[in-house]
């Protein structure tokens, strides 16, 4: 078993491969027989990770010593570099065409979070500037909350409150893109772009395409990589700023 | 070879990077915007830049295409180390804000699909 688990430890990455090919391989026998084709197996791969991530803390599965691996196939230096790759069967085209509607999609998509978080923030109790504006941001990604909340000097229990809204935006993203996207007509490169750039989180935004159509990714990738840039410009600049006014 | 493939996507990853980190700087934070963009925007260039060459073979672009195709794993693998205890006891309001805020987001993007930049809707993808 020491033997095992040393081998296991010293090829984590390639081990990752491994689980991820077992995940994948069961994913595709529920999906054909349980499911008779109708959830798609990378669906059912990635909420059965999200499930198994449970058995793990703030790292998910990568908590435990033999699947450290993973966090390393599933870290942000992989994820963009296949991402990249997706771009070799889009086309400029097709980005061109969504061009206008892309760029409106990223300042609807950031503004609107904002708002929302705000609101529901301000519902729930909290009246001070700083918090509100940190508990916003990270309703637009789990990134730009923590940024906006240390620029502006909001506190460390909000600030994690923020990164919390984010983290459950990048879920609730994941599990339930593949199941509304007919009725949203997430069908195209075009709606994907725009869709890319309203809800923003990276992660969310390209497992749930993954999950729904792989030929829409690199669209949606597209647009959504500039969604947290533009939220840690405007969130606390313009946005702190207007809020102070309204409520100071 | 494929590892000509390989080169060509590391290439434009890391230039892509590059760029993304100089406009993060340019506008003060941390961190990178727009750099798997960048890096998208030069691979779909460059490919169709090369394409006239014929040193640019069928193996070539195979060294892209294999790690296009790794998306999904590493997307699975990815969601199997989030912190899904955090998204759970967070609390009421990080919980009602990341769901309401995701729900809106789904409902917009048919409202804002319909603005098209160019005329032209031939292409079928109405």
């Amino acid at each position: 078993m020491e033997l095992f688990k040393e081998l296991i430890s010293k090829n984590g990455l390639l081990f990752a491969f491994l689980l991820v090919g077992l995940i994948l391989g069961a994913s595709q026998l529920l999906s054909k027989h349980l499911f008779k084709g109708r959830i798609p197996a990378a669906a059912i791969a990635i909420i059965g990770a999200l499930i198994l991530a449970f058995f793990g803390a703030d790292k998910g599965l990568a908590n435990i010593e033999i699947f450290a691996g993973l966090a390393v196939l599933g870290g942000s230096m992989f994820r963009d570099f296949t991402v990249v790759a997706t771009a070799m069967g889009a086309e400029i085209e097709k980005i061109k065409q969504a061009g206008l509607a892309g760029i409106l999609s990223l300042f609807i998509g950031v503004s609107f979070s904002f708002v929302i978080g705000v609101i529901i923030a301000y519902a729930m109790g909290y009246t001070d500037v700083k918090d509100l504006t940190a508990i916003g941001a990270g309703a637009c990604t789990y990134i730009v909350g923590p940024i906006t909340g240390t620029a502006i000097g909001a506190s460390s229990d909000v600030i994690a409150l923020g990164i919390t809204a984010g983290v459950v935006k990048t879920i609730v993203t994941t599990l339930l893109t593949p199941l509304v996207a007919k009725q949203i007509k997430l069908t195209t490169p075009h709606a994907a772009m725009v869709f890319g750039g309203l809800i923003g989180t990276t992660s969310g935004v390209t497992a749930g395409l993954a999950a729904t159509d792989k030929e829409l990714v690199p669209y949606g990738a597209f647009t959504a990589t500039f969604y947290t840039g533009l939220g840690c410009l405007l969130c606390p600049s313009i946005f702190y700023y207007l809020l102070m006014q309204l409520l100071g | 070879m494929k590892i000509y493939g390989v080169a060509l996507l590391v290439f434009c990853f890391l230039i892509g990077k590059y760029l993304g980190g100089l406009l993060a700087e340019l506008i003060g934070i941390s961190g990178d915007v727009g750099g798997v963009g960048f890096a998208m925007l030069l691979l779909m260039f460059a490919n169709g830049f090369l394409k006239r060459f014929s040193w640019y073979e069928v193996q070539t672009k195979a060294g892209v295409l294999f790690w296009s195709s790794m998306y999904i794993p590493v997307i699975v693998a990815m969601a199997a180390t989030r912190n899904v205890h955090a998204a759970i006891s967070g609390g009421w309001t990080a919980l009602i804000a990341g769901v309401a805020v995701t729900l809106v987001g789904f409902m917009l993007v048919p409202l804002l699909s319909k603005i098209r930049t160019t005329k032209q809707e031939s292409d079928g993808t109405i």
